[in-house]
């Protein structure tokens, strides 16, 4: 996702000689294509995420589009007040993107953690966010992200995630769009970013297990595809959100701010994310997953136990 | 120097704030009073703008990173007749935009909203660095605290504007040695500031902030110091409340609202000491 990240920003930094890359101080090797291509255009504010973001608005308000790269929770948590006053408030285009979603960088221990991102950007006013779920996602939401106004949110993994769709997939992607991956007849896995790989899993161990499960990746968390989710709603008899993240305010968290209002619904909805909780234990993105019980496996026994009436 | 027309303008936002404060019952009278000169003297004769054509690409810049003095600001803007003077009258009335901390929303001549300090200089330093890649003859000006500069975010700028070289950025300090509790000097101190500017690459100006004609030739030597390649402060000594002997230099009047008695005994000050 990194690089096709990087490819499509010096894609649109052809195209529109506004375009400003701000670093804190990180994506030493991913960035340098562009540090190459663009060495006017580039500027490495150092570690100073706060100083950052105000900096990246008050630059978006003489006319540039500034992309803001940084990992884990440093350009988003720390820094939130910044994106909240400066950039949402003024409208600045400002384009925060966090990589490290999830347990990327699950051996650096709980600060680098990125297990509550979605939930603190997607209350901001204003904010648009994203959390693509491979290059393909990356891709399509890209064009968007860099090319509409106002401050968005981009929330992507590192490199080397299974590729999961096809560019027809995604063709024409429009801000707000899931994007269905397989139909189902029980229930449906609605999924935010990277963690599509283990509703794609666990969907195909479910089907072993006798079960019928739709999955849908939701690239566009705010503004969500409520048309969508309504009518998931009144096909099936539960839906599942998954995230590697908490399930406090993120993606499922949305997921139900909007069926709640869906006054002939009857589905239920069941979160599958970080239990409100941290992480203490360290490991790969893999053991972590498979230790929160949100790998292949983990996934299709707590979907099993639901439509088995078990949880 | 003539400093006549600042001198005017100074007097005349000293007397909205007090109306407007005491209208809208809202405080941070101490902290308007004592940047009042400041900006006086920047919107007299320092900075180039067009009231008429508020977003003029070739203007100087100005933000007000103390957001909470946000009346000055209102005040100096509508007797430069970036909107009617009587709006002013709505400041922190119900529904009107002049909210306390300063708004850019519908106001014409506010570059943007502050409020929450530390972020309205690095937002102005954004201005800089844009001013200096697009190559424009402009200045950014920025107001800010002296209780702001425990922010880290005002350091963590110093760093990069010097860095940078943002010779196209003028920042001051209203070093009025009082913050919210008590006096900077017990709170957390900052002396020396200029030094502690200096070492941060920053050319540093320390100016008495109420002599008018020190001011006009600080900001001159601010303004002559482009192509540097240094950013500048001017370290602004002042007096919180400046202009009513009893605010003078007293914490209570980062809070308190001029009422009654207290309130005709301000204007009556200001007054008397009128251009």
């Amino acid at each position: 996702m990194r690089e096709t990240f990087t490819r499509c920003l010096q894609e649109e930094a052809r195209r529109n000689p506004n375009l400003v890359l701000i670093t804190g101080d990180l994506g030493f090797g991913v960035l340098f294509p562009y540090m190459k291509e663009f060495p006017d255009r580039f500027i490495n504010a150092g570690i100073s995420e706060q100083a950052m973001m105000s900096m990246a608005a008050g630059m978006a308000l003489e006319g540039k589009t500034v992309v803001v790269y940084s990992i884990g929770n440093f350009p988003t948590l720390r820094c939130l007040e910044q994106i909240r006053n400066c950039c949402a408030y003024h409208e600045a285009n400002v384009k925060i993107v966090c990589v490290g979603a999830g347990f990327v960088y699950g051996t650096l221990g709980m600060t680098h953690h990125a297990t509550e991102d979605m939930s603190a950007l997607r209350l901001l006013p204003g904010v648009t966010v994203y959390a693509p779920a491979d290059r393909v996602e990356t891709e399509a939401v890209m064009a968007r992200f860099l090319t509409e106004p106002g401050v968005a949110y981009l929330r992507i993994g590192r490199g080397g995630e299974p590729v999961l769709r096809e560019p027809t997939d995604v063709a024409g992607y429009k801000t707000g769009k899931a994007v269905p991956f397989a139909d189902g007849t029980e229930a449906y896995i609605l999924t935010a970013g990277g963690i599509l790989a283990s509703a794609v899993g666990a969907r195909r161990l479910l089907a072993e297990r006798g079960h019928s499960v739709g999955v849908v990746s939701f690239p566009t968390v705010k503004p969500i595809d409520e048309a969508l989710i309504r009518e998931l709603c009144a096909r099936v008899p539960v839906i599942f959100t998954l995230e590697e993240h908490t399930i406090v305010g993120g993606f499922g968290g949305a997921v139900c701010e909007t069926v709640c209002g869906f006054p002939e619904n009857r589905a239920r909805v069941v979160r599958l994310g970080m239990n409100d909780m941290y992480s203490s234990i360290v490991g790969s993105q893999a053991y972590l997953e498979a230790y929160y019980g949100l790998d292949d496996a983990g996934v299709a026994d707590r979907v099993q136990a639901v439509l088995e009436g078990r949880a | 120097m003539n400093d006549e027309k600042s001198r005017q303008l100074a007097y005349r936002v000293r007397r909205h704030a007090l109306d407007m404060t005491n209208r809208g019952g809202t405080s941070h009278i101490g902290a308007i009073f004592s940047m009042a000169d400041i900006v006086a003297v920047l919107y007299a004769d320092v900075m180039h703008y067009d009231p008429k054509n508020p977003k003029l690409p070739g203007r100087d810049r100005l933000v007000l990173s103390k957001g909470h003095a946000g009346a000055g600001i209102y005040a100096v803007l509508a007797e430069s007749g970036f909107f009617p003077v009587s709006e002013l009258e709505t400041h922190c009335q119900n529904g009107s935009r002049l909210s306390g901390h300063v708004s850019h929303k519908g106001v014409p001549g506010v570059e943007v909203s502050t409020g929450s300090l530390g972020q309205g200089m690095p937002m102005a330093m954004g201005m800089a660095m844009a001013g200096k890649m697009n190559g424009q003859p402009h200045t950014v000006f920025c107001i800010i605290g002296d209780g702001e500069c425990d922010e880290g975010a005002v350091w963590e700028s110093a760093l990069i504007a010097n860095q940078f070289k943002l010779d196209n950025f003028v920042v001051t300090v209203d070093f009025n040695k009082i913050q919210s509790i008590t006096t900077v000097e017990d709170t957390i101190k900052l002396e020396p500031l200029d030094q502690k500017w200096a070492s941060f690459g920053w050319r540093a100006i320390r100016v008495d902030g109420h002599d008018h004609a020190a001011l006009h030739r600080a900001y001159a030597e601010a303004l002559a110091a482009r192509g540097q390649g240094q950013p500048i402060v001017v370290i602004a000594d002042t007096v919180k409340g400046k202009g009513v002997s009893f605010m003078e230099n007293d914490v209570l009047w980062h809070y308190r609202t001029a009422r009654g008695e207290e309130y005709d005994a301000a204007v009556k000050e200001l007054e008397a000491q009128k251009p």
